[in-house]
């Protein structure tokens, strides 16, 4: 178990219970009694903790190392039956993206999402969850093979942002997401997109147009990074946390803004401390979300998320 | 076809006032350094006369290049920025906007106006990089919003000039929203078989290149701009070494296939005019 260091007092009080059950183990005593006391003042703290985030600390706990990414959710959701599908048939295969249709209840459903490595060496193998070009185009090809059989689309969304690279550049990462913005506006089947970790940006957005948004609790969504925003408008890096409050990036703010359509409560400590309930609780959400989209036809739902998007935005007249 | 029917009932055509240069004023080329008469300059369209550099100029400049007889309607211009976030870093986001609104007597990063081309009708949609770095808020969203609903009304093309660092960052997710909404409500326009042409210049980078600026029906720029999604300092510092020469100028863009054409300055009317009969007959 990794800790932030906000958690400190949870560490502390799992280390206690850890401690007391060798103990107990060694010395062959009854320590059921503290270790029960402690396991509920636990509870308590992270209640207590996790019950006030602030903004910035929800932006830590959207990178725990802990956190289930892309592929676990799809795993769980899909009970084993997910068959990924390569290459954006053009230049290659983005590992960063991943995709393909999977089975939820016996139905079947396109997912796609990007995809963060879970140790060092997968970290680079999936280049942070930094999606190039090809990624995006992957992305787009995926979902008009789910149009063509008329399955739904899931994406889920975790990228500190679109890869800024030369190459990415070259083959055009600009035109990469503005064609899926503007392509996944126009898809006839049920679109959703579940924000489960960093939501950064034009990356982000890229697989991000739905007829439901949804965030996970423990999420930011925006239009850059607090680390980004505090050094190019702070002109240093100590601001992130200034940076985080100002940005309104929490899930509260976001649907209090009206920019996502919902957000789906983690279990108490975060999605990594029940990832089980996390993924039977975002399985519950889609498949809820689903039955409301089927009841609309293809054109009302695309009507429906053309205007959902042209109403974002405040101006004075 | 009748988008390119001329509808000048109605359209009361305003005539901007020439700017007064004041004499004695020379101007330098940021590029070759070769100095020139600021009058010799504007003459020139801003181009520099012995090297050909494109300088940055702003939303009335392009309207009086385009325009038949510098003549045009300015649309929604009285759209001005609102403060969803009450936004603060080292100034208040109502501040910065208010001196900026001061400084460059703008609204907001962009202007919309119709007008006749050499007898086209077109409605041109300009950023001007003056205000807060061209940066896309919501006023720059709407504007398009609204910029792309009246060509459908009075079906009319629609050309947008890009010019901007990206994302109005005191407007967070909005901002990256206007992204989401520009590109829904180009599809209306496609749909409805207007043109759309998307004109990069200098500079066009970030949410601006991964939204409406790449949907072009035709994508072109002038000489010698910068274009790209990343700005090249982000580039160079996740590379961690020096960029190639003629990295994400609108030549390398052009050659890795994400432009049609590029189009000097001098030459734009024409150029927006012909296309625009073209692809009308
Ligand atoms: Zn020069």
């Amino acid at each position: 178990m990794n800790y932030l260091d906000f958690e400190k007092p949870i560490a502390e009080l799992a280390d206690q219970i850890e401690k007391q059950k060798q103990i107990a183990e060694k010395n062959k005593v009854d320590a059921s009694q503290t270790i029960l006391q402690l396991e509920d003042k636990l509870e308590q703290t992270r209640k207590e903790i996790y019950g006030n985030l602030t903004p910035w600390q929800r932006v830590q706990v959207s990178r725990h190392p802990d956190r289930p990414y892309t592929l676990a959710y799809i795993n769980h959701i899909t009970d084993g039956t997910f068959t990924e599908l390569h290459g954006d048939r053009t230049v290659k295969d983005d590992k960063a993206m991943v995709g393909g249709f999977g089975s939820i209840d016996g139905r079947t459903v396109m997912f796609i999402g990007q995809q963060k490595g879970i140790n060092l060496k997968m970290r680079q193998l999936r280049n942070f969850g930094m999606p190039n070009p090809e990624g995006y185009r992957k992305a787009l090809r995926l979902m008009k093979l789910a149009e063509k059989f008329n399955k739904p689309i899931v994406t889920i969304i975790d990228t500190p942002g679109a890869f800024p690279g030369i190459e990415a550049e070259e083959r055009g990462q600009g035109e990469a997401i503005a064609r899926n913005l503007f392509e996944m506006t126009l898809l006839k089947v049920p679109v959703i997109c579940i924000i489960i970790g960093e939501g950064a940006s034009g990356g982000a957005l890229g697989i991000g147009i739905g007829d439901r948004v949804l965030m996970l609790e423990n999420t930011w969504y925006s239009v850059i990074s607090p680390e980004s925003c505090s050094s190019i408008l702070w002109r240093s890096w100590d601001h992130k946390e200034t940076a985080a409050s100002a940005l309104k990036l929490t899930p509260n703010d976001m649907l209090g803004n009206g920019l996502i359509d919902g957000i789906i409560k983690e279990p108490i400590g975060g999605a990594h401390t029940n990832q089980e309930e996390t993924f039977c609780r975002v399985k519950k959400e889609i498949l809820k979300n689903l039955t409301e989209l089927d009841k609309l036809s293809s054109d009302a739902r695309v009507i429906h998320r053309i205007e959902k998007f042209s109403n974002m935005g405040v101006v004075v007249e | 076809m009748s988008w390119f029917k001329r509808i000048r009932q109605g359209i009361t055509t305003t005539t901007r006032e020439k700017k007064e240069t004041p004499e004695g004023l020379w101007y330098k080329c940021a590029d070759c350094k070769h100095i020139a008469p600021a009058a010799d300059n504007e003459a020139n369209l801003w181009v520099c006369i012995k090297c050909g550099h494109h300088q940055r100029i702003g939303s009335e400049d392009y309207f009086s290049i385009l325009f038949d007889e510098d003549e045009y309607q300015e649309l929604f211009a009285k759209l001005k920025s609102g403060d969803p976030l009450s936004f603060t870093d080292t100034q208040p986001y109502k501040d910065r906007v208010e001196s900026s609104m001061k400084k460059t007597k703008l609204k907001d990063a962009m202007k919309v106006a119709v007008g006749d081309i050499d007898g086209e009708s077109v409605v041109v949609a300009c950023m001007d990089f003056s205000f807060i770095g061209g940066s896309m808020g919501s006023v720059v969203g709407e504007k398009i919003a609204r910029s792309i609903d009246y060509c459908i009304e009075h079906k009319l093309p629609l050309l947008i000039i890009s010019k901007s660092g990206g994302a109005r960052m005191m407007e967070a997710a909005y901002s990256l929203m206007q992204m989401a909404k520009t590109s829904a409500k180009l599809t209306q326009l496609s749909a409805a078989k207007l043109p759309f042409i998307s004109l990069l210049t200098d500079p066009t980078t970030g949410g601006v290149t991964a939204s409406f600026a790449m949907l072009g029906d035709l994508n072109i720029s002038e000489p010698g701009a910068l274009i790209g999604f990343a700005g090249p300092r982000v580039v160079k510092e996740t590379i961690g070494k020096e960029l190639p020469k003629g990295f994400q100028t609108s030549e390398f863009v052009l050659e890795h296939g994400f432009l049609d054409k590029i189009v000097e300055r001098k030459d734009l009317k024409a150029f927006i005019a012909k296309m625009v009969r073209m692809l009308a007959k």
